[in-house]
C-alpha cells in the first residue's frame, strides 16, 4: 500500500510539472464528439440516439492517447529496471501506474461529459447513466490500457500498434456504456448495464495489473 | 513429449518426414469432400443449394478457433517453460489463423445475403468473430514490431493469452445472446442435430481443412526455422 502510494504521489507529481498534456486529451475529447454533428447533421432529434455510442467511442480514443507515454519514459531512463528490482513489484507499478492515468485522463473526462451531453441534446435523466457508465468504465481503460502499453514497448510504431491492440479488447466496454446511454435516453431501467461494467471493473483490477506485469517482465529482459 | 520436440533440427527432420503424408492426405480429403460437399449430398429444404456454403463456413470457424486456442496453448507453454519452438508454432499458425478467419466472414457474409437478407448483421456471433480477426492481425503486427524477434514473440504471447478470452465468447454467443445467427448443430453435449446426409461431408471437410492447416503450419514453421538460422549466421558472418 505504501509502494503503491509513493508510485501514485510520483506519477501525479510528474503529470502535474508536464503542464498541459492531460488537459489535451480533454480537449480532443470535446473537439472529436463536435466534429460528429458535422458529419451526420445535428439533427436535434437524432443526436439523443447516437449521442451516447459517439460520447463513448470519443471517450475511447481521448483515453487511448496518453497511453503510448505511460511506461516509455521509465523504459527509456532505466527507471523502470530500478522499479523491477525493488520490493515495489510490477504488478503494483502497474496498478499505481493505471491509477494515476485514470487519474489525470479518465476523472477529467468524466468532468467534460456533462459538455457534450449538452451539445448532443440528452436527457437529463441520461446525466445519471453518463456520469456512472464512464465512472465504471474509464479506470477500465486505463487498466486494459496498461497492458497494450507495456506490451508495445519498444516497438517499431508503438502508438498506431497499441490501438489495434487495445481497441478490440475495449469494444466490451463501449458495449455496455453506450447501451447504458442508450437505454437512459430510452426511458429503460440501466442497472444491467451497469452491474455488467461493474463486474467488468472488478475482473480488470484483479487481471490487469498481473497480465501487464507479465508484459513489463518481457520488456525488461 | 514437448521435449522431443525441443531440438529444432530434429523438428525440422521429423516435420520433412511427415510433410508428403499430410500433403497427400490433405489433396484427398480435399477431393473427396468437395465431391461429397458438392455432388453426393442433398440440397437442403429451405435453402436449396445454398447450403453448400456450410462445407467451407463451418470448417473454417472451427479451424480459426481451434488455431487461435493452439496459439494461446502454445503462448503459455513459450512464457512458462520456455520451450523454443513454442514461439515458432505460435508465430507460424497466426497468419493461417487469420487467413480461416477472414474464409469464416466473407463466406458467411455470402451466405447471409440469400437466407437472411443482409450481408452484415451486428449480432454476438459475427462482432465476436470480427473482433477474434483483430486479434489475430494484432498478434501478426506484434510479433512483427520489435527488432528483436524474441521480445516480439513474448509480447505477442503475452496479448494472446489476454485475447484468449474471446473463444467463449464466440462458442457461446449463440446461446447467451438473441442473435440472427444459429445455436450450435454439431458441437453440442447432445448429438448433433444435423441429418448424417449433410453431416458426412460437413466433417469429410472439417478434416481436411485440418490436415491443411497441419501442412501449412509445418511448412511454416520449416521455414522460419530455417529464416533463424540464416539470420544467426549473417549476424555470426557480419562479426
Amino acid at each position: 500500500m505504501i509502494g503503491l502510494t509513493l508510485l501514485v504521489r510520483r506519477e501525479l507529481g510528474l503529470a502535474l510539472r508536464g503542464g498541459t498534456d492531460a488537459v489535451m486529451a480533454v480537449v480532443f475529447f470535446v473537439l472529436a464528439a463536435v466534429l460528429f454533428p458535422f458529419g451526420v447533421g445535428a439533427d436535434p432529434a437524432m443526436l439523443p440516439r447516437i449521442g451516447g455510442g459517439i460520447i463513448w467511442v470519443v471517450a475511447l480514443l481521448a483515453a487511448m492517447l496518453s497511453l503510448e507515454r505511460m511506461f516509455s519514459a521509465d523504459y527509456e531512463d532505466g527507471s523502470l529496471d530500478l522499479l523491477y528490482l525493488s520490493p515495489v513489484g510490477l504488478g503494483t507499478l502497474a496498478l499505481a501506474k493505471a491509477l494515476s492515468h485514470w487519474m489525470t485522463t479518465g476523472v477529467l473526462l468524466l468532468i467534460a461529459a456533462p459538455i457534450l451531453a449538452l451539445l448532443y441534446n440528452l436527457p437529463v435523466s441520461a446525466l445519471g447513466a453518463l456520469f456512472l457508465s464512464m465512472l465504471l468504465g474509464t479506470p477500465i481503460l486505463s487498466l486494459v490500457g496498461g497492458i497494450g502499453a507495456a506490451l508495445t514497448l519498444g516497438a517499431r510504431r508503438g502508438g498506431v500498434l497499441l490501438a489495434l491492440l487495445i481497441l478490440p479488447l475495449y469494444i466490451p466496454v463501449l458495449i455496455f456504456g453506450a447501451s447504458a446511454i442508450d437505454g437512459a435516453v430510452a426511458g429503460r431501467p440501466i442497472a444491467p448495464q451497469l452491474m455488467v461494467l461493474g463486474g467488468f471493473l472488478l475482473a480488470a483490477l484483479a487481471l490487469a495489473p498481473w497480465a501487464t506485469a507479465a508484459a513489463l517482465r518481457q520488456a525488461i529482459e | 513429449m514437448f521435449h522431443r520436440f525441443a531440438n529444432p533440427a530434429r523438428f525440422s527432420r521429423i516435420a520433412a518426414r511427415a510433410l508428403p503424408w499430410s500433403g497427400a492426405a490433405t489433396i484427398a480429403l480435399f477431393i473427396i469432400g468437395i465431391y461429397y460437399a458438392l455432388f453426393a449430398s442433398p440440397p437442403d429444404f429451405q435453402q436449396g443449394e445454398t447450403v453448400r456454403i456450410m462445407y467451407v463456413h463451418v470448417p473454417s470457424a472451427w479451424i480459426s478457433m481451434a488455431c487461435y486456442s493452439f496459439i494461446a496453448v502454445m503462448s503459455a507453454v513459450a512464457l512458462i517453460w520456455k520451450h523454443p519452438l513454442a514461439d515458432i508454432a505460435a508465430r507460424s499458425a497466426a497468419p493461417l489463423g487469420a487467413g480461416f478467419t477472414l474464409i469464416v466472414l466473407i463466406t458467411g457474409s455470402l451466405w447471409g445475403k440469400p437466407t437472411w437478407g443482409t450481408w452484415w448483421v451486428w449480432d454476438a456471433r459475427l462482432t465476436s468473430v470480427l473482433v477474434l480477426f483483430f486479434l489475430y492481425l494484432g498478434h501478426i503486427a506484434l510479433t512483427n514490431a520489435f527488432d528483436n524477434p524474441q521480445r516480439g514473440a513474448r509480447a505477442a504471447a503475452v496479448l494472446a493469452l489476454v485475447g484468449f478470452v474471446n473463444i467463449p465468447i464466440i462458442k457461446f454467443s449463440v446461446d447467451w445472446w438473441n442473435t440472427l445467427h444459429q445455436p450450435a448443430s454439431v458441437t453440442r453435449l447432445d448429438a448433433p442435430a444435423i441429418d448424417p446426409a449433410i453431416l458426412t461431408p460437413l466433417l469429410l471437410m472439417a478434416l481436411a481443412f485440418t490436415f491443411y492447416f497441419v501442412t501449412m503450419l509445418l511448412v511454416r514453421m520449416r521455414a522460419d526455422l530455417n529464416a533463424m538460422r540464416a539470420r544467426a549466421l549473417r549476424l555470426s558472418a557480419a562479426e
